[in-house]
């Protein structure tokens, strides 16, 4: 009974659960429609129409779909940690900073180019700085002016995609140039955005690993008063914090741009900022701040992007996806709630109660 | 006796509604050629937004005691989708359709309510799943888009005008036709629910409870109020009105899609921070929601009468001015911190 | 019932997981007394309360209240409430958005005949009721208009109205200037005279002997005695709390006196103050000197310490650190200067729970040190080691999360914290709090050696012992104010006593 139980209260039992259901489920539905039993696994090369070969299958759906998601949750996860709120704007910002990279590449006004008006460094550079702004707009308002993070986060949310659509002139605004498009496609036999990804990750573990940027934010978010009194500026920290996730829309914002080589701003990064936020609360993450483990978000991330795409597998169209999203947040959600924990530790004491009588 | 000398919280509904008073006659004097200036110009802000005024009722009381329900626009989404498909391919009628449709938001604002109330589960997170899920029915439903031509009672209440009496407003237009300033069905009932919620805010226990509980919900408890049982109604209260709004809603496009309304939930809570509902809860009122949704229905009118500003300018004005609004609390509570320590 | 007898409590006990909380505890108010409940910390006061009002279940004993036949048993604090028995907190708890009328009479509003309030009618009951008891105020005003004072006294009034026999005044005084005070007690008396019981909990003695008839003491969860306010003068009453028999304390000379004259002085504080919490002070601590701060709960002495590390920023005055004078903002400015507070509340400002022990110890010295020079992986083993080791914690691992440790241990790793940054002033509040009595020892010979390396410490306990024992001088609090120093030849049991009794020696 008690390695159950030491299993269970382990930080990256959730995540991985949810994981290993979501595969459970795959090979059911693989066994019962007469496919190979582990054809979810399965990965292949494939010839594309330029001739190049390219890695295939189900897992590297996922990976790659889940890109920028997974980059969201990094930034997600240190927002949440801190400041128990949630940045709901990344999804704008993501349309933002897409926007503002392709109309400098094009040239404001134009919809159409297959080679840049400014240099690639320049686009991508600014949609980037564009995002750290809207992240400090954001951590200013939630560190120095104590505005609920939900709130402060609601005008970008909304004037976010508006500003996107204005620097590109309400159009569309597409950029066919290879090296634009490189980022959203592949890179050897790999698709880029999953090697972004990686390399996102990587960068966020080293430095975690490196500095104490893991315990200057979870210790404002554990305690605040206490990390006060031995030192820390709770403000700064929040900032930051707001500036880290800001940067990690404008990664994602680039990515799902290149992707389709073009600014449709209206959907760039839509609904997304539910999805990281319930990647956070699936890697096992209190959503009421404090310890936090990235590795459990990035877990998620790839969980639910696993969710949807067997969903997608299953028949369910995309449109109709977000009824088991919201089924999932809720289970994890009232599980994870003090009166259901109570419930259940009432239960396991009557039981032992129970044995020893 | 110690009084301060502004009272904040009037201040900020005395803003809202210089600002609509601005801003209108801006619209006025810089678009009277358009025929800004006519009467039928502001019904038809009233029309348009029906639906989002009965919205924003429920979601003032649940911001006021200081919670949020952002699956509102969802819900509206839902129930047009619910009338459309039930009228055209199911062959139900409209009033069985429309009760059907406000028990469902009763149900849906129970869930919630007590998943917020009585399993201690934060607001953002409840609704935010309400969200997905009603969006998600919606496509479950049907994923084309139905429109609205069969049953002739819904019609017929979405056609008719209800002219402004006395001839007030009345004009005779270029061609020499008498032009006579209507409002629609949707209108009344909005407005009629704008004076229901008032009442109940001011004048019922209920309504007092709700102010008490975004007050001080601890200082509530001790007082004898049952803090959980006021939210899980505000939240249940919320829904219905998010129904209600969607009929509304409904009339006005006759149709159901899965993308409707996608950001209502925005405008609902915009309308009643402008119009003065504190997002800490316990102070607003629904008059405040009121100019709220009348200056968001203005900047849309202001941006389409100019014809050259493309529609993105009227969200981002909306921004602005959430923004302007937000800022503006927070200080004025950090001025009554400082004059309390 | 005696009719005279408002509420009697007989024989109240009350247990904590591992904690004798209340011990066969007796409480008598009479009606129109004004009774003081006072007792230091984890005296019982707040448990015995909450016992009365419903909030705790407690094991054994009676409640008798005027008016009602046998014993009450309550439910929670509407059934108390109802059975005549009020309670008004230091938080005012009323509804700060509505009107002054709407909280006397919320959920109990008069109705019309079709059920709505009848808003009228409240506020012309509230009018009356703030005539009856001399209040001039506007019933329709937002209540976060008036100021605290009046909030509070529009809190008593609604549970005076609700026909209570026994109002419970919970620490009302603590935000409150001199004049809210007087207006405060203005009230009280004209209860009084209605018959109400009061009962006043509270630490400020002045207070106590200003409007109190009598006084009911607690200590360590027992009876220490129920008194009338002529047979109890000052001295008498703190030694009753304190829990030493007057008659007979013995002299405990301090270890060695030292003289600092000369010696260069670390902390040179003038006129430091912060709204609310401590009136301005002087205070001087020279290097390698220990100064205690001593006085009864809430007199001052965390909150002088707080002004001076900058955890409650000084609103006013001047303050020299090593001769210079230096501008304290924020805590890492006071620990740049080689400054370290242990906090009294290890729980709200200590502790960062869900981190490891190594973690919390390693916390300040990271802080200082900044985000970009993380304490390497090794060094924080080395170091947590160090002082899981001199301080003998008692932990499973140095990564064991610090909540699951027992409380005296979450404190050594705390103190630990501090030593680490290695400060040239550490302040100590309550730092033997729940620890056991071996290494209580070990931390007064710390504190010694680390005077003796030069540091300067300020040491804060309730425990007079401990403080004669490590301080060179103290520093006497009462009531929110410094009130005077002693040293040499005063140091003694006797000598602290008076000192925080104040008023003439033989009262």
């Amino acid at each position: 009974m008690s390695k159950i139980k030491k299993i269970t209260k382990m930080q990256l039992f959730l995540p991985i659960f949810s994981m290993l259901l979501v595969m459970f489920v795959n090979v059911i539905y693989d066994i019962a429609s007469g496919n190979a039993p582990f054809s979810f696994f399965a990965i292949s090369t494939q010839l594309t129409s330029s001739g190049n070969t390219i890695l295939y299958g189900r897992l590297i759906d996922i990976l790659n779909r889940g890109s920028e998601v997974a980059i969201l949750a990094i930034g997600m996860t240190l927002v949440v940690s801190a400041s128990a709120g949630t940045d709901i704007s990344v999804g704008s910002v993501m349309s933002l900073s897409g926007g503002m990279c392709c109309m400098l590449l094009a040239g404001y006004g134009v919809t159409n180019v297959s080679e840049y008006a400014n240099p690639l460094w320049v686009g991508i550079g600014a949609g980037i700085l564009v995002a750290v702004v809207c992240g400090l707009f954001n951590g200013f308002l939630v560190a120095y002016l104590n505005i609920q993070p939900m709130v402060a986060t609601l005008i970008l949310w909304s004037a976010g995609r508006a500003i996107g659509l204005l620097l590109c002139n309400s159009a569309i605004v597409y950029v066919r140039v290879p090296s634009f498009q490189f980022f959203g496609s592949y890179i050897g036999f790999l698709p880029t955005p999953i090697l972004i990804a990686a390399i996102c990750v990587l960068i966020m573990s080293l430095i975690l690993k490196f500095t104490a940027l893991g315990t200057f934010v979870q210790s404002v978010g554990i305690n605040k008063k206490a990390a006060r009194i031995s030192g820390f500026n709770s403000a700064k920290i929040i900032l930051m914090c707001y500036a880290i996730c800001g940067l990690c829309a404008g990664i994602a914002g680039i990515t799902a741009t290149s992707r389709i080589y073009s600014a449709d701003t209206n959907n760039i990064g839509l609904n997304m900022e539910m999805d990281a936020i319930l990647a956070v609360a699936l890697g096992g993450n209190s959503l009421g701040g404090g310890k936090f483990n990235l590795a459990g978000s990035i877990i998620g991330a790839y969980t639910i992007q696993a969710i949807t795409t067997t969903l997608y597998a299953l028949g369910v169209s995309s449109a109709q996806a977000p009824v088991f999203k919201a089924i999932v947040v809720i289970l994890i959600v009232v599980i994870q709630s003090e009166p259901v924990k109570e419930f259940f530790k009432k239960l396991s004491a009557n039981k032992t109660a129970a044995k020893e009588a | 006796m110690k009084k301060l000398k502004i009272n904040g919280n009037s201040l900020l509904l005395v803003i809202t509604i210089a600002l609509f008073v601005v801003m209108y006659a801006a619209g006025c004097i810089v678009y009277a050629d358009k025929g800004f200036t006519h009467l039928q110009t502001f019904l038809n802000v009233l029309i348009n937004n029906a639906g989002l005024l009965c919205v924003a009722c429920g979601t003032t009381c649940v911001m006021l005691t200081g919670g949020i329900d952002i699956s509102v626009g969802s819900v509206v989404a839902m129930d047009c989708m619910l009338l459309a498909v039930g009228m055209e391919k199911w062959g139900m009628k409209s009033p069985v359709l429309m009760a059907l449709v406000l028990l469902i938001g009763v149900v849906f604002g129970a869930v919630q309510g007590f998943c917020i109330a009585y399993l201690d589960i934060q607001p953002f997170i409840v609704s935010m799943a309400g969200l997905f899920f009603a969006r998600g029915m919606t496509a479950v439903i049907c994923t084309d888009q139905v429109s609205i031509v069969t049953d002739q009672l819904f019609v017929k209440l979405s056609n008719t005008k209800i002219n402004i009496p006395f001839g007030i407003g009345a004009y005779t237009n270029r061609k020499g036709v008498l032009q006579i300033p209507y409002v629609r069905v949707s209108v009344l009932v909005a407005l009629l629910i704008v004076i229901l919620v008032f009442l109940m805010l001011k004048y019922t226990k209920f309504g007092r409870s709700i102010y008490a509980v975004g007050g001080n919900s601890q200082s509530a408890t001790l007082m004898g109020l049952d803090v959980r049982k006021t939210k899980l109604k505000t939240y249940v209260l919320a829904s219905f009105l998010a129904s209600v709004g969607g009929i509304c809603y409904c009339l006005n496009t006759m149709s159901g899609t899965t993308t409707q309304a996608t950001g209502l939930e925005m405008d609902a809570i915009s309308s009643a921070v402008i119009g003065g509902t504190l997002l800490t809860g316990g102070v607003g009122n629904v008059v405040g929601t009121l100019f709220g949704v009348m200056i968001n229905g203005t900047i849309s009118t202001l941006v389409k009468s100019n014809g050259k500003l493309v529609s993105s300018w009227a969200n981002i004005v909306t921004a602005i001015l959430l923004c302007f609004f937000i800022v503006l609390q927070a200080v004025l509570a950090n001025i009554k911190e400082r004059k309390k320590a | 019932m005696d009719s005279n007898i408002a509420l009697t409590m007989r024989g109240i006990c009350m247990t904590f997981p591992g904690v004798k909380a209340l011990d066969n505890v007796d409480f008598t108010l009479k009606k129109g007394e004004i009774r003081a409940l006072m007792g230091e910390n984890g005296a019982g006061k707040s448990t015995l309360i909450k016992c009365l009002t419903g909030v705790n279940k407690f094991e054994a004993g009676e409640i008798h209240v005027d008016g009602i036949e046998g014993p009450i048993v309550n439910k929670d604090t509407m059934d108390a409430q109802h059975k005549g028995i009020s309670t008004v907190y230091q938080e005012v708890n009323l509804c700060p958005n509505l009107s002054v009328a709407e909280n006397l009479y919320i959920g109990r509003e008069p109705l019309t005949k079709i059920g709505t309030v009848n808003r009228r009618r409240m506020n012309q009951m509230a009018a009356q009721l703030m005539k009856d008891l001399d209040l001039d105020i506007e019933v329709t005003r937002n209540l976060e208009e008036y100021s605290l004072a009046l909030q509070q006294m529009i809190a008593i009034a609604r549970a005076v109205d609700m026909e209570s026999k026994v109002l419970i005044l919970d620490e009302p005084t603590s935000s409150l200037d001199d004049n809210e005070v007087e207006k405060l007690f203005h009230m009280m008396k004209r209860l009084k005279k209605q018959g109400v019981g009061i009962v006043f909990v509270t630490h400020f003695l002045e207070q106590v002997y200003a409007v109190c008839d009598g006084i009911t003491v607690l200590r360590n969860g027992t009876l220490v005695g129920e008194y009338t306010v002529e047979e109890l003068p000052r001295v008498k009453l703190v030694a009753a709390m304190m829990g030493k028999d007057f008659d007979d304390l013995a002299s405990i000379k301090p270890e060695g006196s030292m003289d600092f004259t000369n010696a260069p002085l670390e902390i040179d504080a003038k006129g430091l103050s912060h709204a609310g919490t401590i009136k301005p002070f002087d205070l001087e601590i020279h290097k390698g000197e220990v100064v205690g701060l001593t006085g009864l709960l809430g007199s001052g002495r965390s909150e002088l310490a707080r002004a001076i590390y900058g955890a409650d920023r000084a609103q006013t005055g001047t303050l020299k650190v090593n001769g210079k004078e230096e501008k304290i903002k924020s805590p890492i400015d006071a620990m740049n200067l080689g400054m370290g507070l242990l906090p009294d509340d290890r729980k709200a400002e200590g502790i960062i729970g869900d981190l490891s022990v190594r973690e919390n110890i390693i916390l300040a010295m990271q802080a200082k040190l900044g985000i970009f020079k993380k304490i390497p992986m090794a060094k924080q083993i080395e170091i947590a080691d160090q002082y899981i080791e001199m301080l003998q914690i008692k932990t499973a691992s140095r990564e064991t999360l610090i909540k699951r440790l027992s409380g005296g241990n979450q404190q050594k790793v705390i103190l630990a914290r501090w030593l680490a940054t290695n400060p040239d002033f550490l302040i100590l509040d309550e730092p033997t709090r729940g620890i056991d009595i071996g290494t209580k020892t070990e931390i007064q010979k710390l504190v010694i050696k680390l005077a003796q390396e030069g540091k300067s410490l300020i040491f804060i306990s309730s425990e007079i012992e401990e403080m004669l024992r490590t301080c060179n001088r103290m520093a006497v609090l009462r009531d929110g104010a410094k009130v005077g120093e002693i040293s040499g030849e005063e140091m003694t049991q006797e000598g602290v006593m008076h000192a925080i009794a104040g008023g003439a020696a033989h009262e």
